[in-house]
């Protein structure tokens, strides 16, 4: 049984690259054969933030247009078993992508073998975005506690309830979960940020995480290794409750009131 | 002086987000997600349309809401027409055929 998981905002720079990336790497883990593709054609990312940048030969687009295969096109990664990105093309315009050639791409991938397929929505609503939701089982809807992340989310959730494969052959309906990423409780409790209870009131769907704001997503993305493989750092275990919610366990919901932390704490914090 | 402004209480800016969140999501979901209510703007136009031959009113006197509570929904015209000018005859602005 294969998944196909839209990873998808409207916003952009709310975290949907490092939220694919994680998650694409915990599912990983977890021995669940993965892989990530991304979506944002012209702008491509993921590859970055994963850390194979050098590696890209082929592209997403070069196997839509059958210019490569995909088994020469998926990049194997180098620390996690089972992990593979699919990478997107640089140069080509947007409307190399088609629902006839993402299908076509998701049947194969579901035929070799993938459990879990990630689709790194680029931001935006525009055909990337829709391209990337369109095949969608779930979708993860990254969100930041602020006014445009929320609306666009709202609009974003619209389209999956319209513009998607499920929507439009009456199947039953994209599963969406809320990650609320850049969170930070102390801001919430002096009141100068949307809490995760006014976020899910507004959007009215199922929380699935919530991501603190952290200077180890950036130090991440610096490494080029996604935040989960260093279990040390807030981030990493905000991703790996994901992961497992994801997967069906039950774990608390952590990062959401402001910890005390002493003098020592917030010296080497 | 900033030294008093430090002990005056701030407005909760968080509450203020929700609070307009709260307005435009509910407007756009009820714009896009109802399906069919996308004629809105159209009505709107048709109706000024309309209304202008009798008075000279302009689009932004003129609004139209789709509300929904529970499990009905309301559609709410409001129309402000201009209080001093006396009204135009209607003198067929309509191209005329006869």
């Amino acid at each position: 049984m294969s998944k196909v998981v839209v990873v998808t905002s409207g916003k952009g720079g709310v975290g949907k690259t490092t939220t694919s990336a994680n998650l694409a790497t915990g599912l990983a883990q977890e021995g669940l054969k993965t892989v990530a593709i991304d979506f944002d054609v012209g702008l491509r990312n993921l590859d970055l933030v994963m850390g194979c940048e050098r590696r890209v030969v082929y592209d997403f687009v070069n196997v839509i247009r059958n210019e490569a295969k995909l088994q020469q096109t998926l990049i194997r990664d180098k620390r996690v078993e089972q992990l593979y990105v699919l990478p997107a093309s640089q140069t080509r315009d947007k409307d190399a992508l088609s629902a006839e050639g993402v299908g076509r791409v998701i049947e194969e991938l579901k035929e070799m073998g993938f459990e879990y397929i990630i689709c790194d929505s680029p931001a935006g609503i525009e055909k990337g975005a829709q391209m990337a939701m369109y095949f969608a089982d779930e979708a993860i809807v990254v969100t930041n506690p602020e006014v445009s992340s929320v609306r666009d989310s709202d609009r974003v959730l619209g389209l999956l309830a319209a513009k998607t494969s499920r929507a439009e052959l009456g199947g039953t309906p994209i599963r969406s979960h809320l990650l609320l990423t850049r969170y930070s409780p102390a801001m919430v409790k002096r009141g100068e940020m949307l809490s995760v209870a006014d976020v899910l009131e507004l959007l009215g769907i199922p929380l699935l995480g919530v991501i603190p704001e952290s200077k180890a997503v950036l130090q991440s993305s610096n490494k080029g290794a996604p935040a989960i493989l260093d279990e040390t750092t807030d981030v990493a275990q905000a991703y790996l409750d994901v992961v497992s919610r994801f997967l069906g366990q039950d774990r608390q919901h952590r990062f959401i009131e402001d910890e005390k932390r002493g003098f020592f704490g917030r010296l080497f914090g | 002086m900033r030294f008093f402004e430090f002990f005056r209480k701030a407005p909760k800016s968080a509450s203020l987000a929700k609070d307009r969140l709260s307005i435009i999501v509910a407007r756009e979901r009820a714009g896009t997600r109802t399906g069919g209510a996308d004629y809105l703007p159209q009505l709107q136009q048709e109706l000024l349309a309309v209304i202008a031959r009798y008075e000279k009113i302009d689009l932004s006197n003129v609004t139209v809401n789709l509300d929904r509570h529970g499990g009905s929904e309301v559609l709410e015209l409001n129309i402000t027409l201009p209080e001093s000018q006396p009204a135009a005859p209607p003198s067929s602005p309509r191209p005329s055929f006869a």
